[in-house]
């Protein structure tokens, strides 16, 4: 069964229809690119995905059940966690405390149980930690705990944008240009640990790119967006050779 | 005449008057927020400054109504554009907090500093105009009131003259829709900034010197009810747009006098804080604007 | 792990460093030590205290910008006395009224406003401040403009001094769980805070309604004290003077309001008899503050816990507030 199913999904802004028709399926466990050039409304289209707008119309099906019109906090909940094109950390805190925010809809203390600290709260606090500090061990992240987030150099930004993203415990993650801004060792590095997190997490990953190496290299599937509508989709040889993919990228280069 | 319907044009006549003199107010504001995206907590002092240096134009150098009238409008205008650069220029990239927190303490000095410079206590505006009443089906209508309506209506043609007309109106509008492309273009930005600061005082204190010669009576803190109403006014019309503003201070104006005469001035000031809830709440961008949304 | 048992144990050495101070000043007090003018003023301390860090919840951890906090206080002021000189209470049910009057009026007037943003919702909350006094001066049956008199004095220093603490502890430990986390981020990066699952709106009512609460609970010791409840002592010029403590202490750090509202009520006292002079540096301090060091005294950093923690040997946790 799909896990994410959208049909015939439309956003207008005033006369703008920046996404329509936009139709994707995606099975559990699969890694699927989508593509296309700027302005295409890829980012439109995960902001419609994550509840951030509400589409003007179609249905997006997400584990067996609708999700339009849900706010994007009720999306996370139901399980879909996301990056940001331009990275949205908590600058201000520590790295460690991003990542327990993430767990925030996990933790089952109440108001009362905070405010004089009684039952779980010391328990799931304690818990808290632990899992938070586990995660940013598998990001190798952990030494840098306790430095302010805003701090921390940008490819360890981007690793600590994904982890808390993953802090969540999604079934899918959605990863918005996670390669902007990386050199090619660094890009080859994300690849790798893309292709690990989803193995050891059982994840479904959506990703956007504009990196072809990276989408070529580590995606199953790709879907390619052009004005707003997908134009093709398919394994990445075949979306290589495919003549209306080269004509919407004329100019770009398709390796 | 039937005397509701008499109640009700009186109260209109006096709410435009009143209003014209909200949205003079409510013009600095808007125009301030539109470039720098400020509440200049501070504009509605200004407002009181001008009354004062009116009421010191004419009680200590004699002169008449529109020498006074020009050097209030001067002597804000340089007040105004030396606050701009001395407590909210040097904050151009702080958090919006605290350049707020400025502004709201440059109107503390303003007002207590004006207490400790003049008294606290209020000074009788001189009768700088004659004075006529005239009656027109049962509505009374003052010479003041028609005078406060011809002066509004002259700056405010002539604001709009300069912003659409003019050079440096032109930069103001260019600042106001994109600060950055703005510089990039060879605007001086610091400059436009300082001389919208300069209108919107000027402004501020030629309905300052309106008042004080309509109400015959100013003090330090004068300013304050009529310059939250002002930006009350502002974001009514729609913050940023000046028609916005006019239409929002005369719309204010007209509320607050058919509230006082019709259910009771204690509540005039509610309904003013009442109508800014309602249109934050229900159309946030005012009654001329367009929504924004920020980008993901 | 030693979390919890560090965690308690910092708890317990505050607790016991409050009961110490208390007993200290009590004392004094009670052997005519600190006398009238001291004694008002070191009530007016902890009501100060009360009012600066919760402003500090709604303002400085969850950035949400409100200056219409004398409105709450207003209505805890009122509520209470309503309830100890209409309804014959004591004075542990007007504070309590008085809290959940505040609360109530604080959610539903949240509920919809916390839609705004920066400067709107300052300017809707001074609005609303405004609003609730003009409502309460036309209310006749609690005096109307001419105030609400014959308030029995039953604050004392011990009511003001356990309130306060009361108040701190629960802020503090709201703070430093995963609701406080939730009401951070929202300050951080309310986008991004949405997209972890968190229901912002939630948390942003919940963290003003808290705080309306606590303004409350001043007000209601603060009319209990001054034997009258006014609607002119709860016009902006107060609220403005709540944002200026917090402000000062810095926003986001409890201990920066704590200090904030001590420096502000012995500085306003000092200056009582030159109310003109008393503004005008004010308002100067207020530019200045801004001008030179906008992050206020504390920044958002817990100074004296981080301090503490080091004394103690403690291990201290990356969070940006204390435990």
């Amino acid at each position: 069964m799909a896990l994410l199913k959208v049909t015939n999904l439309s956003k207008s802004f005033g006369g703008l229809r920046a996404v329509s028709s936009f139709n994707i399926d995606i099975d559990q466990g699969e890694l699927v690119g989508l593509i296309g050039p700027n302005g295409a409304g890829k980012t439109t289209a995960f902001n419609l995905l994550t509840g951030v707008y509400d589409p003007t119309e179609g249905e997006i099906m997400f584990d067996g059940k609708s999700v339009v019109g849900l706010k994007p906090y009720q999306i996370t909940q139901r399980g879909v966690a996301r990056t940001f094109q331009n990275i949205r950390l908590f600058s201000e805190l520590s790295v460690l405390d991003n990542v327990k925010i993430a767990y925030h809809f996990h933790v089952k203390y109440g108001l009362l149980e905070t405010v004089f600290r009684l039952g779980r709260y010391f328990g799931e606090e304690e818990d808290l930690d632990k899992k938070a500090l586990r995660f940013l061990e598998i990001f190798q992240l952990a030494h840098r705990k306790d430095e302010i987030a805003k701090n921390l150099p940008y490819g360890e930004q981007r690793r600590l944008e994904i982890a808390r993203a993953l802090a969540a415990q999604p079934k899918l993650l959605l990863l918005d240009e996670p390669a902007a801004g990386m050199n090619p060792q660094e890009t080859q590095q994300l690849m790798d640990m893309i292709r690990w997190i989803r193995k050891e997490f059982g994840l479904t990953i959506l990703l956007i790119e504009h990196d072809m190496s990276l989408v070529m290299g580590v995606c199953e599937r790709i879907y390619v967006l052009d004005y707003g509508s997908i134009i093709a989709q398919g394994t990445p040889t075949e979306i290589k050779n495919n003549p209306r993919v080269i004509e919407a990228y004329l100019g770009e280069e398709v390796h | 005449m039937d005397s509701f319907l008499q109640q009700f044009y009186q109260q209109l006549v006096n709410g435009i008057s009143l209003g014209s003199i909200y949205a003079l107010i409510a013009l600095g504001y808007t125009m301030v927020y539109g470039i720098i995206r400020l509440i200049n907590f501070a504009h509605g002092d200004i407002y009181m400054l001008g009354a004062y240096v009116a009421f010191f134009a004419t009680t200590v150098f004699k002169l008449p109504f529109f020498p006074a009238l020009i050097a209030a409008m001067v002597v804000s205008a340089l007040v105004g554009v030396t606050i701009e650069r001395f407590a909210y220029r040097p904050l151009r990239n702080a958090p919006k907090i605290a350049v707020l927190i400025t502004a709201i303490g440059v109107s503390l000095f303003l007002e207590y500093g004006g207490m400790l410079a003049v008294s606290p206590q209020p000074r009788t505006f001189p009768a700088l105009l004659p004075t006529g009443i005239f009656h027109i089906g049962g509505v009374v209508i003052n010479s003041y009131q028609i005078i406060i309506l011809a002066v509004s209506l002259i700056l405010m043609a002539i604001l709009t003259y300069i912003v659409h007309r003019t050079k440096i109106g032109k930069a103001m509008r260019a600042v106001s829709f994109d600060n950055d492309a703005a510089r990039l273009m060879g605007i001086d930005v610091d400059r436009v900034i300082s001389f919208t600061f300069a209108i919107g005082s000027a402004l501020a204190a030629a309905a300052g010197v309106l008042v004080g010669i309509y109400y015959n009576s100013i003090d330090p803190l004068m300013g304050i009810m009529p310059g939250l109403k002002a930006f009350v006014a502002a974001v009514l019309g729609g913050i940023g747009i000046l028609p916005g503003a006019m239409l929002g201070g005369v719309i204010m104006g007209v509320v607050e006098a058919m509230v006082s005469g019709f259910i009771s001035s204690t509540f005039r000031d509610a309904a003013a804080f009442g109508i800014l809830i309602l249109i934050l709440l229900f159309r946030p961008s005012g009654l001329l604007g367009k929504n924004v949304r920020e980008k993901v | 792990m030693t979390g919890m048992r560090q965690k308690t144990k910092n708890d317990l050495l505050m607790l016991a460093a409050g009961i110490v101070i208390y007993a200290v000043v009590q004392t004094l007090i009670s052997v005519g030590f600190i006398q009238d003018y001291w004694e008002r003023n070191i009530v007016y301390v902890c009501i100060n205290i009360i009012l600066a860090t919760s402003l500090n919840l709604i303002n400085g951890i969850t950035g949400q910008f409100s200056i219409g906090h004398a409105g709450f206080m207003a209505v805890g002021a009122y509520v209470g006395a309503i309830m100890t000189v209409k309804f014959g209470l004591p004075l542990a049910g007007g504070i309590v009224a008085g809290a959940l009057g505040a609360a109530v009026l604080g959610f539903i007037i949240g509920l919809p406003t916390l839609r705004l943003t920066g400067d709107y919702l300052a300017i809707a909350t001074l609005g609303l401040g405004e609003i609730i006094r003009i409502t309460i001066l036309n209310i006749p049956y609690v005096g109307g403009a001419s105030g609400f008199m014959g308030i029995p004095k039953l604050t004392n220093f011990t009511w003001a001094f356990f309130m306060m603490l009361f108040v701190l502890f629960f802020i503090k430990n709201f703070v430093n769980s995963t609701h406080g986390r939730a009401c951070v981020s929202i300050r951080e990066n309310e986008i991004a805070a949405e997209a972890m699952g968190i229901d912002t709106t939630k948390y942003k009512v919940m963290a003003f309604t808290l705080g309306a609460a606590f303004a409350g609970v001043a007000g209601a010791l603060f009319s209990h004290y001054t034997y009258i409840a006014h609607p002119a002592s709860f016009t902006f010029m107060r609220s403005f003077d709540i944002l200026t403590m917090v402000v000062l202490g810095g926003l986001g750090s409890m201990s920066g309001s704590i200090v904030g509202a001590i420096f502000f009520t012995w500085v306003s006292a000092f200056f009582a008899e030159w109310p003109e002079w008393r503004m005008v540096i004010y308002s100067l301090l207020l530019i200045i503050l801004m001008l030179f060091r906008p992050q206020g005294l504390f920044g958002n950093k817990e100074l004296s816990l981080k301090m503490f923690g080091r004394l103690t040997g403690g291990e201290r946790r990356g969070t940006a507030q204390g435990n």
